[in-house]
């Protein structure tokens, strides 16, 4: 533990964590990019077919509309804004680490505010608007991944279910960022009262020299965390066989073919009562 | 947290002999090598243990950066070269008088005689909280002691604060600016060349350091050209005791009158700022005009234009005006009429 926090004696002889050791940008940076490196290389080289359930959807296909709606304009411009701000976040925060020097606090702790008002807008977004339970994982979720684990070590098992809107992956991404970022927005919230802003009066003593250690660790962990999930998200947007989604996220829709052939419409149930039968 | 005083922890003493073999050295041990020019700075970190370098470079063996040269427009000052040396050099004296004034103001003849302009350049804060070891973000915390409703802060910086308030309590840095100096650095990727200016970082740079020379670099000497040679000079430093310390304010300029206007100007103050700071604003507004007390008003007001005091250096503001005042206008101009 000690090697990966950095230790200080205060003015009261208190031994106090005062942030993560910096090496942990290069170990997060160089993990995920090893994940990348395996992921795409079994991929490419050791994948087999993904097989489902035999499920026919022909008596559904004919009254789906051409395009799926998949993200509604509010939960894209939430989507973006949160890119943006976790990506100046993340460049603010360790670029003058490794050596990139430049005035970076102002930038930072704006483009936190921005995340941080996202978020509670997406809180409130998902919750009474949007599908809630969508993105947690659920009981077929478990049993699917447990079937594809047995077929992956070659036991036998039944074919997995088709996913509903959002694949287990996705849904466990989902979950670390939840983690990771809570935790970078919980603990920055308080780090601005360090520093200077127009948001709150500066007070350093809010809590003890230890409370605010661990809240500066805590953020610092949270934050090389982001590193490694960041980096695999955006890996995972460019894969060719996951565009579909990633355009989804753009244009809001994906095709009706991609939506057979991925999801199960029993799972995710497409409204097609406003839509034009395409 | 006990401080052990006068009895410095063992570190591995190089005493290279010339500036490319220091900065090998230098380069080759990274961050663990600390860089000795006069002492005057580092014995304190060291004796007080809270610098622990393992490899300290001992530059005073290295006679290529001692002295002062005259090159095709100017003089070059060796990094090692002392401020006696510069005080007491004719071409400095007569050309460059600014310099030869604030470097005359640094500390004790003792110090003088001991300490280095690269070593006054490139001095280290003197909070006394950052001084004692505490945690805080000079020394890489995460808290400033100073910057506090508590914290002992009269010394301390009103200008361009980021979290450390700490100021650069160097003398012939802000004349060395207003001269329109240039420093010259070995790097681990060749030499570097870089304005007076630009020398200096504030907190929103890099929190921990002054000035930009990394681990690996050396400063070998500071280029004075001739463009502000035989200029009006102003220097004139604040401090609490006038035969030995550090400034509370210092401000240094250099100024070309034409038919009662000046012409050009440069003008800096140290001590109000983690870095010395060039006032172009200043600099700008004044230019064309009298430097009289009336435009010594008008160019005080801008120093000071943002400026934000701690609880207890308040008094900084004003007397920042006075000084940037008395260097436009001269010392005769000293009462504030506005």
């Amino acid at each position: 533990m000690d090697r990966i926090i950095q230790w200080a004696t205060d003015p009261w002889g208190q031994n106090v964590p005062i942030h993560i050791a910096w090496f942990l940008i290069w170990v997060a940076a160089i993990g995920g990019l090893l994940f990348l490196m395996v992921h795409a290389t079994y991929v490419r080289y050791f994948a087999k077919a993904r097989q489902f359930v035999n499920d026919d959807p022909a008596d559904i296909a004919p009254r789906l509309p051409k395009r799926i709606p998949r993200h509604s304009l509010g939960a894209r411009l939430f989507h973006w804004i949160m890119a943006a701000s976790m990506l100046t976040l993340l460049f603010t925060a360790f670029l003058p680490k490794v050596g990139i020097q430049f005035d970076w606090i102002t930038y930072h702790w704006i483009a936190g505010a921005v995340l941080t008002a996202s978020v509670i807008f997406h809180v409130f977004h998902a919750s009474f608007v949007l599908d809630f339970w969508s993105i947690w994982p659920d009981k077929i979720d478990l049993q699917d991944a447990f079937r594809r684990t047995l077929r992956f070590v070659g036991r036998t098992a039944p074919r997995p279910r088709k996913f509903a809107k959002y694949p287990l992956e996705n849904k466990l991404y989902h979950l670390a960022i939840v983690a990771a970022g809570l935790s970078v927005i919980g603990t920055g919230v308080f780090m601005l009262f360090r520093v200077r802003t127009i948001l709150f009066p500066r007070n350093p003593y809010l809590f003890s020299d230890m409370t605010w250690g661990l809240i500066y660790v805590l953020h610092g962990l949270a934050g090389v965390g982001l590193i490694g999930l960041i980096l695999v998200h955006i890996y995972m947007a460019v894969r060719p066989e996951k565009l579909a989604i990633t355009k989804s996220m753009i244009v809001g829709s994906m095709s009706r073919e991609f939506y057979l052939e991925e999801h199960d419409p029993h799972r995710w149930v497409v409204d097609t009562s406003s839509s034009p039968k395409l | 947290m006990a401080v052990i005083r006068d009895v410095m922890p063992a570190f591995e003493l190089v005493q290279p002999s010339s500036a490319v073999e220091a900065q090998k050295v230098l380069e080759q041990h990274g961050s663990d090598a600390w860089v000795l020019a006069g002492g005057m700075d580092s014995f304190d970190w060291l004796k007080d243990r809270i610098k622990r370098p393992k490899i300290v470079v001992d530059l005073s063996g290295i006679d290529e950066l001692k002295g002062v040269r005259t090159i095709a427009d100017g003089i070059e000052i060796g990094a090692m070269t002392t401020l006696t040396e510069l005080v007491a050099n004719e071409t400095v004296k007569q050309k460059f008088g600014l310099l030869a004034q604030a470097a005359e103001l640094v500390a004790s003849p003792q110090i003088r005689n001991q300490g280095t302009i690269g070593g006054n350049v490139s001095q280290d804060a003197r909070c006394w909280y950052y001084r004692a070891g505490w945690p805080c973000y000079r020394a890489g915390g995460n808290i400033c002691y100073a910057d506090d409703p508590d914290g002992r802060n009269r010394e301390h910086a009103i200008l361009h604060a980021d979290r450390c308030v700490a100021v650069n309590p160097s003398d012939t840095a802000p004349a060395l600016i207003a001269l329109d100096a240039k420093f010259v650095m070995r790097t681990p990727k060749g030499e570097r060349i870089v304005d007076a200016e630009d020398y200096f970082i504030g907190p929103e740079i890099d929190i921990t350091r002054l000035h930009i020379l990394q681990p690996g670099d050396l400063l070998t000497a500071i280029r004075i050209p001739s463009s502000w040679a035989n200029a009006k000079f102003y220097f004139e430093k604040v401090r609490d005791r006038n035969v030995w310390d550090f400034p509370l304010l210092n401000v240094a300029s250099a100024m070309v009158v034409s038919g009662g206007t000046i012409e050009r100007i440069r003008i800096a103050v140290n001590g109000a700022a983690a870095r010395p700071l060039r006032l172009k604003a200043v600099e700008d507004a004044v230019r064309d005009k009298a430097p009289n007390a009336e435009t010594g008003v008008l160019a005080g007001k801008l120093a000071v234009r943002g400026a934000v005091p701690l609880q207890f250096n308040g008094y900084k503001i004003p007397l920042l005006r006075n000084l940037v005042k008395r260097a436009i206008g001269g010392v005769e101009e000293a009462v504030w009429t506005a």
